[in-house]
């Protein structure tokens, strides 16, 4: 029976562990990705991966990321909503995995909202 | 949908908003059957339901957002579509299980696509919740349990970036030598 290989997983938690001390202060970003059916059908699960990729190769430990279903904007999917910390959450449409590197790199981790790709500000 | 793992993820989805917290899924591909079933049962709350049928009906959602559910359909569809059977058992309080067979050699069956970006996304955006995934094959069997990574990660967040790398990259390996 195959089963993870806990070793590895031993290892890369060790590395973690050392640092993970940024992360005392809370979570600064939430970012969400609607994964309805009409979000998943789109492509959602592209833009997620390339989320976490991107998620990976930073050192910011204050970004959550979470899932959630449909708004009932279904037409505009996939859609994802970035929400910064004292400001109102802005929604993403049309997502791919190109613009979700680019929304996190300028939106998330620099403060430029990417009204190109924006569908609205939620206020 | 374009893969399976869509509409498994899909389905896992509808788990989530019933508020599980422990999902089971099981896949199994059985070539001597000339057979693939694929079974996603929840701790949910469960559809108090008068009549089964109805939860198949497009237009029947519990949600508000929207008035159409194409999930539960889209799913029976294809598994009719591909020769095969779909079952959906569920009662207030007792959770969801939907069970879903598939003819194999079906030319219509959908690729299984990326399970492991599939888990990888669904325990990136629900820490909370346990996944445990079984994927047969033949006489092999791939076996993934939330409930034991946290244990080995001794209080190490799940969803650490390159937690979560290694998780996926390890489905992926394990399901390729599956396959063989």
């Amino acid at each position: 029976m195959a089963k993870l290989t806990i070793d590895d997983l031993k290892k890369i938690r060790e590395r973690v562990q050392k640092e993970t001390s940024l992360r005392e202060g809370g979570d600064v970003v939430k970012i969400t990705v609607h994964m309805g059916t009409c979000g998943i059908a789109a492509g959602a699960r592209a833009v997620m991966d390339a989320l976490l990729d991107e998620m990976s190769q930073t050192d910011r430990r204050d970004i959550k990321v979470i899932t959630s279903g449909c708004m009932g904007m279904c037409s505009s999917e996939p859609n994802v909503t970035v929400e910064l910390q004292g400001q109102p959450p802005v929604v993403y449409q049309h997502m791919d995995g190109n613009r979700m590197r680019q929304v996190f790199r300028r939106h998330v981790l620099k403060g430029e909202v990417q009204t190109d790709f924006a569908l609205a500000r939620v206020t | 949908m374009r893969e399976m793992s869509l509409h498994i993820m899909d389905i896992v989805e509808n788990a989530l908003a019933a508020g599980a917290t422990r999902i089971r899924l099981d896949i199994s591909e059985d070539r001597e059957k000339n057979r693939l079933e694929i079974i996603i049962a929840d701790n949910g709350r469960g559809i108090p339901e008068e009549d089964p049928e109805r939860l198949l009906d497009p237009f029947y959602t519990t949600r508000t957002t929207r008035r159409v559910g194409l999930g539960l359909s889209l799913f029976r569809e294809t598994s009719r579509r591909c020769g095969g059977t779909f079952r959906i058992e569920s009662g207030k309080g007792k959770g969801t299980r939907v069970a879903a067979t598939f003819r194999l050699d079906h030319i219509d069956l959908p690729p299984m696509g990326d399970m492991a970006g599939t888990l990888a996304a669904l325990i990136a955006g629900n820490p909370g919740v346990d996944f445990i995934y079984t994927h047969r094959a033949g006489d092999d069997t791939f076996e993934l349990d939330t409930r034991e990574i946290r244990k080995d990660l001794n209080g190490v967040d799940i969803t650490h970036p390159r937690i979560l790398k290694f998780i996926s990259s390890s489905i992926r390996r394990s399901l390729k030598a599956l396959r063989k």
